[in-house]
């Protein structure tokens, strides 16, 4: 009997490795796409020394930093200081476990999954806070305030997008919230949720701290913000965190509002059947990988908003927005309106 | 016991007594920023408590409002609070008796209320696992609709006239407040800002 559990047990963890190694590589070369994507948008060429064109590169910059010595100011408050770049990275990996990547390859497909997400988010503003008040430093405290600032209003218009979907849904469950959207392109939530898939990207970008919304860091005012005393892996964890961060709005912009895994092609007559032997998995990652490079897009063309024009954003036009058509969306559900709503 | 009960049990003993630590922490941390932070802790552990008990919606609703907003705001707050703590404690001892007469009081009744003759396995029946179907989140939205929707929609209607007044408190007087125009600054042109004026250029002076 206990065997059998403990199996179980190990294969769970098995199971965690499998799906972490993938999203570190997945976060190591992401910070490599992103700079030579930037570098064509920009008309360079970006890093393209290390191995083939470049490859290697992000191997090269993690040793560089690993080899590093970690300076910890002396008035700054030390514990903190340590554990602050710690719970930044900790939710932005530990919200995968209930993320499923095709039908049924999810470690945890549990009921309240959306939930579950939100509140996970909800944590890694703590990593932000904690740095900037621990490392006693003007700049860092200043880039910890604008951040929870920030990040606490554009939660509310996230959360607000992601009770539209909950609604047309009617389930908090994942895998429940991809299997409702089944049958092609045009069945897929973006189209009826189009303000709030519009709101929930936006506000994605906010609660990443990605440009145009980078207040936390914004260079030309506070130098690096929140992770300016921050020197060596130190630095280099918050920087995985913010990139595993960016991969996971990706992902649950994905899995609710452009369908997860199902293939954009489902019931085209020629197309459908040809392209079905394509998994699920590979959909997932395309679609995933589209959102990554409108990330990467976005901070290549526009610039740094000014900091009360983000709060003006969040606050008085995407709140309205989502609280406007939530009740849009509880009519086209109690309508049972076709193809979304029907049955 | 199987291997997931004892995990159960262990993962309930080391929250329960965390609680309890990071409760403790809050109170007897020197630094207010700290002290909020074991805060933090203490409603994580909580969190896993109610976890445990098979009420997801109340613990993660917890994480979400208490963790992810509610304390970060009052963090934002106790941060820039230029705290000197020593003053407070100054008076620790004078009022240490009245704090003792009050916890032992609350320790009484908590005794009292949790103690097996009012609270035990003869009372009240042993909460069984639910199934995999069960969702705790259907079930309360179920209740808070229907039996309690009233109580459900004053609590509502309380909280808005709250946030509302608290907005009216804060605002200043119209004449006090600086406005900015957004469209105003939106809209705004090169010609606007900019002002090419052609200086001639001056004789050489030999």
């Amino acid at each position: 009997m206990w065997e059998k559990e403990l199996i179980n047990l190990v294969w769970i963890v098995v199971k965690i490795i499998i799906i972490l190694i993938p999203i570190l590589l997945a976060v190591a070369y992401l910070t490599y796409v992103e700079r030579r994507v930037i570098g064509y948008m920009q008309c360079r060429i970006g890093p393209n020394r290390v191995g083939f064109m470049g490859l290697l590169q992000p191997i090269a910059d993690a040793m560089k930093l690993l080899f590093k010595e970690i300076i910890i100011p002396a008035p700054s408050n030390r514990y903190l200081f340590i554990i602050a770049p710690i719970l930044s990275f900790a939710p932005a990996i530990f919200v995968w476990s209930v993320i499923p990547f095709s039908q049924g390859l999810v470690l945890a497909n549990i009921n309240a999954g959306l939930l579950f997400v939100l509140a996970a988010t909800s944590l890694g503003v703590y990593g932000v806070l904690v740095a900037g008040w621990a490392s006693n430093s003007k700049y860092a405290f200043f880039g910890g305030m604008r951040a929870a600032a920030q990040i606490v209003s554009y939660e509310i218009a996230m959360g607000f997008a992601l009770v539209g979907v909950l609604l047309a849904a009617g389930s908090m469950n994942l895998t429940t919230i991809v299997e409702h959207q089944t049958g092609g392109l045009w069945h897929w939530y973006w189209l009826p949720l189009f303000p709030l898939f519009i709101v929930y990207w936006i506000a994605g970008v906010a609660e990443t701290n990605r440009a145009p919304f980078d207040m936390a860091e914004g260079e030309s005012e506070i130098v690096a913000g929140f992770h300016v005393e921050y020197s060596a892996i130190a630095f280099a964890v918050f920087f995985l965190a913010e990139y595993a961060n960016m991969i996971l709005i990706a992902s649950l912009a994905t899995l609710m509002f452009l369908g997860g895994w199902l293939s954009p092609f489902q019931g085209i007559p020629v197309l459908g059947p040809a392209l079905a032997f394509v998994p699920g998995l590979i959909w997932f990652i395309a679609k995933v990988g589209f959102f990554l490079l409108l990330y990467l897009w976005i901070r290549a063309t526009f610039p740094r908003y000014r900091y009360d024009q983000v709060m003006r954003l969040g606050w008085k036009i995407l709140i309205p927005v989502t609280l406007v058509w939530i009740v849009v969306v509880a009519f086209m559900v109690k309508l049972n309106l076709p193809p979304w709503f029907a049955g | 016991m199987t291997i997931p009960h004892i995990i159960e049990q262990v993962v309930f003993y080391f929250s329960a007594i965390m609680v309890v630590i990071s409760g403790i922490m809050v109170i007897a941390q020197r630094n207010p920023v700290r002290g909020a932070l074991a805060l933090v802790l203490a409603f994580v552990f909580s969190a896993v408590l109610w976890i445990l008990l098979e009420s997801e919606f109340l613990a993660l609703a917890l994480i979400f409002v208490y963790v992810g907003a509610v304390m970060t705001l009052f963090l934002f707050v106790v941060m820039m609070l230029d705290m000197d703590i020593e003053p407070m404690k100054r008076n620790f001892v004078r009022y240490l008796p009245i704090g003792l007469f009050i916890s032992v009081l609350v320790l009484a009744f908590m005794i009292y209320v949790v103690a097996p003759e009012h609270f035990g396995l003869s009372k009240y029946a042993k909460p069984l696992h639910a199934s995999a179907a069960y969702s705790n989140v259907k079930e309360l939205g179920h209740v808070l609709y229907t039996k309690f929707v009233y109580p459900f929609e004053l609590a509502a209607v309380l909280l808005l006239v709250a946030m509302v007044s608290a907005i009216s408190l804060a605002l200043p007087v119209v004449r006090e407040r600086k406005l900015q125009n957004p469209a105003e600054q939106v809209m705004v042109k090169r010609e606007d800002r900019i002002r090419l004026v052609n200086v001639p250029s001056e004789k050489r002076i030999d």
